[in-house]
């Protein structure tokens, strides 16, 4: 595979594909609200306000064309969420898609789960391109026949059709988050899977819709004692009795089921402690952790929280072995960000198929990719500009003070609504999906 | 200014204009840089409980960080100084200082532009004419996320049935300085008791969401009914209001 794991030096990131339309105007519904590959990197599934899924398919490499290499193209689209109205509390429920992960697959037909705040959907998603001919009782338009007119029987046969791909809900997990769901997560048993909000954490078999196992529970006896909440979930990808869960205080705990069946003790607790010279009111802000995500491996855990990545090695729980910085150039402006709310932008992060190489996103369609073993790092832009066929990316500065080079933007001329909150990476090779708003990008490494 | 000898970060733009003259008038004091983002918090916490459904996670961190300046001006001894202070035209003064805050030296020097907040624009310009508000305006923008904000504000002004934004931002600055010091607590200590019982509820449901089930929350105070209610029990619902939405999404 070309370029795959290599150092950064020797990838070159080039355009591929960007989804979604050039309008100035957004329409809120189509803001991409969740990006995922599925196991193998064939599907690319998205979600959006709008609760709708799209998902692409990479088209078999062709003979004719090696420099396209497998383009995604438009697989299958859905409603999964319809907004909803909790008559309780006169409010309303988002029908914006929080997260997407799929189940590995198991037979022809794709699976994956897909969530709103508030409930959690398994979706098939499988394709005919066969279709009956020549039913007995009934005729070609589907109009039952009258029995007394058949005269025969006939043995009905398959025939070829076009190729249809139905995704239908097979399961609904509603009812059982009284709090956001933040995050899903499937289990290497293939058989359970959690979903977490504000403060609980539940186990749901896939089988069973009416009941779930509530393993993590921090709502504080007195409401007014709640300090802190959970803010992102994952299962080990090996373990099946580990999962992590981290919090707005900073913190992420590692649980063992096999322990008890209330988690609420953790197995093992990481917290780097505070740095006293770096200390303000928004300490504790941007410290909260807006994603966690296991290595492949299961060795390591990344977090990402407002300013940095951290990668922490399961074996230490005091601090992590490696810090990130996205745009520290914002520390400055922390008072700021805090007054119209960007502070609270929850930025995910991503792994590389090797675990070599990690990505999040930022401001100004920025997105930052940093190589774990040269510990260089790039700054690339998600843009139209920048969307030429196999064009290959440049990377970009930001500027932090005195003179600003030709290239270089500033600071204070960043674009701070267009943040790039959701990215994946191909798990096996180097294509990546970026959701820049409304528009989803999709960039690979140059073929030689 | 600096308790115990500990150098307190700046906030923003310090370090930008350090050794210019325009730029060390422009410094707000501790204090003044404190208050302001009070201020700013509490006005946050005010506009949680008027979106759709509150992110709890935001109101949890923006509460912790009111609590956080509370007990540094508790220790500080300014807590009570500002208890003593009248209402109304004090705490619009409080806000302004807010803009001098985000606002970097440079781009006061520069006279640069920044590109409206504009949603606040909108709320305040037609009802108030009142410059101290507008120059709220000014701080950086981020127009997409607002816009979805101020919709459902003004989808929730019937509701509110107040008037306009700038009462209740009054009645919310009074109602939390008649108060004591541990004003915060209190805030979440008027949250009723039957949210548990409803939380339980909840949590315990079936596919079954009919109204009829849930007779036990009868006397439940949904915001819908604060409206029917007179001009006198106002503070209180709004209150309620607020620690309805903060603590129970």
């Amino acid at each position: 595979l070309a370029g795959f794991g290599n150092l950064m030096q020797d990838v070159l990131w080039c355009f591929s594909q960007v989804k979604g339309t050039i309008d100035v105007g957004v329409t809120e519904a189509d803001i991409i609200s969740t990006v995922e590959f599925n196991h193998t990197g064939e599907l690319l599934a998205t979600g959006d306000k709008g609760g709708r899924v799209v998902i692409f398919q990479r088209e078999q490499e062709s003979k004719h064309q090696p420099h396209r290499r497998g383009e995604y193209n438009v697989y299958s689209t859905f409603q999964s969420h319809e907004p909803e109205f909790d008559y309780l509390k006169s409010l309303e429920i988002e029908e914006k898609i929080n997260k997407i992960r799929w189940l590995p697959q198991q037979n022809a037909a794709y699976f994956l789960l897909s969530t709103n705040d508030k409930t959690v959907k398994l979706w098939k998603v499988s394709e005919r391109d066969k279709r009956p001919e020549g039913y007995n009782l009934k005729d070609e338009d589907g109009r039952l026949r009258d029995p007394s007119m058949i005269t025969m029987l006939r043995v009905p046969v398959l025939r070829p059709m076009d190729l249809m791909v139905e995704a239908t809900p097979r399961r609904v997990f509603a009812n059982a988050h009284t709090y956001h769901i933040n995050s899903i997560s499937v289990n290497s048993d293939y058989e359970t899977y959690m979903s977490a909000d504000d403060l609980r954490i539940n186990l749901w078999n896939f089988e069973i819709t009416n009941q779930s196992f509530n393993i993590v529970d921090i709502k504080p006896a007195n409401m007014e004692e709640l300090t802190e909440v959970i803010t992102a979930a994952e299962f080990h990808p090996h373990h099946c009795n580990t999962f992590v869960y981290s919090s707005s205080k900073g913190t992420i705990r590692l649980c063992d089921m096999r322990t008890s069946a209330l988690c609420d003790h953790h197995a093992k607790f990481f917290e780097e402690p505070e740095d006293p010279s770096n200390r303000s009111f928004f300490s504790e802000i941007i410290s909260s952790i807006s994603d966690v995500k296991f290595s492949h491996s299961g060795r390591y855990i990344m977090t990402r929280d407002y300013l940095t990545v951290k990668v922490w090695d399961l074996n230490m729980e005091n601090r992590p072995i490696e810090t990130y910085q996205v745009h520290d150039y914002l520390r400055s402006k922390l008072c700021s960000l805090y007054e119209n709310d960007c502070i609270f932008d929850k930025f995910e992060c991503v792994w590389n198929g090797s675990d070599s190489v990690i990505m999040t996103g930022s401001y100004n369609n920025f997105f930052r990719m940093f190589d774990r073993n040269t510990k260089r790092d790039v700054t690339l832009e998600a843009s139209r500009e920048n969307s030429k066929p196999r064009a290959i990316l440049k990377p970009r500065k930001v500027c932090v003070g005195g003179k600003r080079r030709k290239d270089e933007i500033s600071v204070d001329s960043l674009d701070f609504s267009k943040k790039i909150l959701h990215t994946a990476w191909h798990p096996s090779e180097n294509i990546i999906a970026v959701a820049a708003t409304n528009n989803l990008y999709i960039f690979q490494d140059k073929v030689n | 200014m600096f308790v115990r000898g500990l150098k307190r970060k700046c906030f923003d733009g310090e370090e930008d204009i350090e050794g210019t003259l325009a730029g060390i008038k422009a410094i707000p004091s501790y204090n003044l840089q404190r208050q302001s983002l009070l201020d700013m918090s509490l006005v946050k916490l005010q506009l949680c409980h008027m979106l759709v459904e509150p992110n709890l996670c935001r109101s949890v961190l923006i509460a912790n960080t009111v609590r956080q300046i509370q007990e540094e001006m508790t220790q500080d001894g300014t807590w009570q100084m500002i208890n003593t202070q009248s209402t109304g035209q004090a705490s619009l003064d409080r806000l302004v200082s807010t803009d001098i805050l985000c606002r970097s030296s440079r781009e006061q020097a520069e006279g640069k532009h920044v590109p409206g907040y504009s949603t606040f624009n909108k709320d305040f310009e037609g009802d108030q004419g009142q410059d101290s508000l507008e120059t709220m305006s000014t701080a950086s923008s981020v127009q997409a996320p607002r816009n979805l904000q101020s919709n459902v504000w003004e989808m929730e002004n019937p509701q509110e049935n107040k008037g306009n934004f700038q009462k209740s931002l009054d009645q919310i600055f009074e109602t939390l300085e008649n108060k004591s010091p541990n004003s915060v607590e209190d805030l979440f200590s008027e949250v009723d008791n039957s949210y548990y019982d409803l939380d339980t509820m909840l949590t315990g449901m079936m596919s079954n969401t009919k109204m009829g089930h849930c007779d036990g929350l009868e006397t439940f105070s949904s915001p819908t009914t604060a409206t029917s209610s007179s001009n006198c029990k106002s503070d209180l619902n709004e209150l309620d209001h607020i620690v309805e939405i903060l603590v129970e999404s």
